[in-house]
């Protein structure tokens, strides 16, 4: 196991390769996620309905 | 018949349900593909007789290299579509691209640093794949920041399909005059980048890393594609009866 | 309005009259504003002695680096004088008027285009190889650096059309400008300056030259229409 990570004494680079690879995928589908919550918030708000939308709905 | 079909999804309006439920199936697919590609790098494939461990890395650096040149193509396909056909949804589809690509050919040039350096003792060579790839990375960008300049998203469509376009056509051009300009430079005989002979297992676990980030990156450019469907036809009747954007 | 009798002009869809056309309004124009032509040239030059303040006077490091500077420079020089290519006619709204004319757009893009490198590129051809000396290039290298700048920097204004065309009328243009055409930039620049290389390394600049006049003929057949499809798309 030991060996696995060491990795035969490269391990910064391999695991930093899967790793800022892993956090570059991370981030990417947090951002796009972000994204379409943001798109889908101002579609509501721009709906006809609006005063609905506007008090969250409570109306 | 078969034509009216094909154009019915050419609409936004009936594209964005069908990706919504497309996505969940290509994210699976590329989770399990990549469980199963890590595998085979980290674990299983032999380690390399002159490279040691850290060979492995090429599990990512490669199959990232190919995404983010297949991506451009594709990507300059629908520009050509866009400007041939005028549809919205072919631009939408290349915008949503771009910034896919980018991030492969960042991707892949960072993990070729990471790989040289153990390897070939420099975090960067002057060698003409890595040189494209980060010419590549200009390509993406400039589209980007020609997207996010112009105001006008029709102008702005229209404009990045031409730059792509033109993108593409010298894409090549410029593989083959960095490469000739490398070649001719070169003064030992070592290619940064050349992978250690391939044994099976090495070229399964390639592939299936290839597959899984194909499959990656068409899952989120959908995500992507149906966030710009929501941006930019916001007010419309068909976003306005979606169901999760009609208030409850 | 310039010219505005010539775009009423009867014989529609001549493609050498609206060369003509472009390129004599265009440079008349130029000409009248020969300060800023010198102020271009002038830029070129300083470029260029700065490497040396900047790098070593040591002579033989310099020759190995006179013909990249020399090029990189150009690339410069031309990308300063782009905008000016659409900008200037865009404003007043003679670029509109020129895009409705019965010539063909392409046409009189291309006009403009030659037009650009012949107050540019061609001033900066010539001047190069005094500036060679400078950097202690041996005169059959003087004369492949001008060959392949003669060569070389119309390709520069073609693709550079493209781009200020892209770029017509929005806010961080000049910047913007140079992110999407430098990249495209880099093949006549690597055959371009590779071509003195090669000379000095004995191995001859035929390749070279031959590559950048291929590439030229791709360029002219190409660019005024990928440059008119720009314009359209920023006047619409």
């Amino acid at each position: 196991m030991k060996e696995f990570f060491a990795m035969g004494g490269y391990a910064w680079y391999v695991w930093g390769s899967y790793g800022i690879t892993a956090l570059v995928v991370a981030a990417e589908v947090v951002a796009v996620k972000a994204r379409g919550r943001r798109a889908r918030e101002e579609a509501r708000l721009t709906a006809p309905d609006s005063l609905s939308a506007a008090t969250g709905g409570s109306l | 018949m078969a034509s009216l079909n094909w154009f019915r999804y050419a609409s936004p309006a009936t594209f964005y349900p069908v990706a919504g439920r497309m996505i969940p199936w290509f994210a699976a697919a590329a989770a399990v593909l990549a469980a199963i590609g890590a595998w085979i790098g980290l674990g299983i494939a032999p380690t390399d007789f002159q490279q040691g461990e850290a060979y492995r890395i090429i599990f990512i650096h490669v199959p990232a290299a190919w995404m983010s040149m297949f991506v451009y193509l594709v990507m300059a396909a629908w520009s050509a579509m866009a400007l041939g056909f005028n549809t919205r949804l072919s631009a939408m589809m290349a915008q949503s691209l771009a910034p896919s690509g980018a991030l492969m050919t960042f991707i892949a040039l960072l993990t070729g640093s990471l790989w040289g350096r153990p390897t070939w003792g420099t975090y960067w060579a002057w060698d003409a794949r890595m040189t494209s790839e980060l010419i590549l990375l200009f390509l993406y960008l400039g589209v980007i920041a020609l997207r996010n300049a112009i105001d006008d998203p029709r102008r702005a469509d229209r404009a990045c399909a031409v730059l792509s376009l033109v993108g593409a056509i010298n894409v090549p051009i410029i593989y083959y005059s960095v490469k000739w300009w490398n070649t001719l430079h070169q003064g030992a005989s070592v290619s940064v980048g050349a992978a250690p002979k391939m044994a099976a297992t090495m070229l399964a676990g390639m592939l299936i890393m290839a597959f899984a980030a194909w499959f990656y990156t068409i899952a989120v450019s959908l995500m992507r594609v149906r966030a710009i469907m929501l941006e930019r036809e916001r007010g419309s009747a068909w976003v306005c009866a979606l169901p999760e954007i009609k208030s409850s | 309005m310039e010219g505005a009798l010539a775009l009423a002009h009867p014989d529609t869809g001549a493609v050498l009259p609206g060369v003509r056309w472009a390129l004599a309004r265009d440079l008349r124009l130029a000409l009248r504003s020969r300060a800023e032509l010198g102020v271009q040239l002038l830029f070129y030059v300083i470029v260029v002695t700065l490497f040396p303040l900047a790098t070593t006077p040591e002579r033989t490091l310099l020759a190995t680096m006179g013909p990249g500077v020399l090029w990189v420079a150009a690339l410069l020089a031309s990308l300063l004088s782009l905008p000016r290519l659409f900008a200037v006619d865009h404003a007043d709204g003679t670029l509109e008027q020129i895009a409705l004319s019965p010539y063909p757009l392409p046409a009189l893009v291309f006009g403009k285009i030659l037009a650009h490198w012949l107050t540019t590129g061609l001033p900066v051809a010539l001047l190069a190889p005094l500036l060679g000396l400078q950097y202690a290039i041996d005169p059959e290298g003087l004369v492949v650096l001008a060959s392949a700048l003669l060569l070389g920097t119309p390709i520069l204004s073609l693709l550079g059309a493209i781009g200020a065309a892209l770029t017509l009328g929005l806010r961080a243009g000049g910047s913007l400008l140079a992110l999407l055409i430098l990249p495209l930039y880099v093949p006549v620049l690597i055959f371009g300056a590779g071509a003195v290389d090669s000379a000095r390394a004995g191995l001859g600049a035929t390749a070279n030259l031959s590559l950048l006049a291929a590439g030229l003929l791709i360029a002219v057949v190409g660019a005024p229409f990928a440059a008119a499809t720009a314009v359209r798309i920023a006047l619409d």
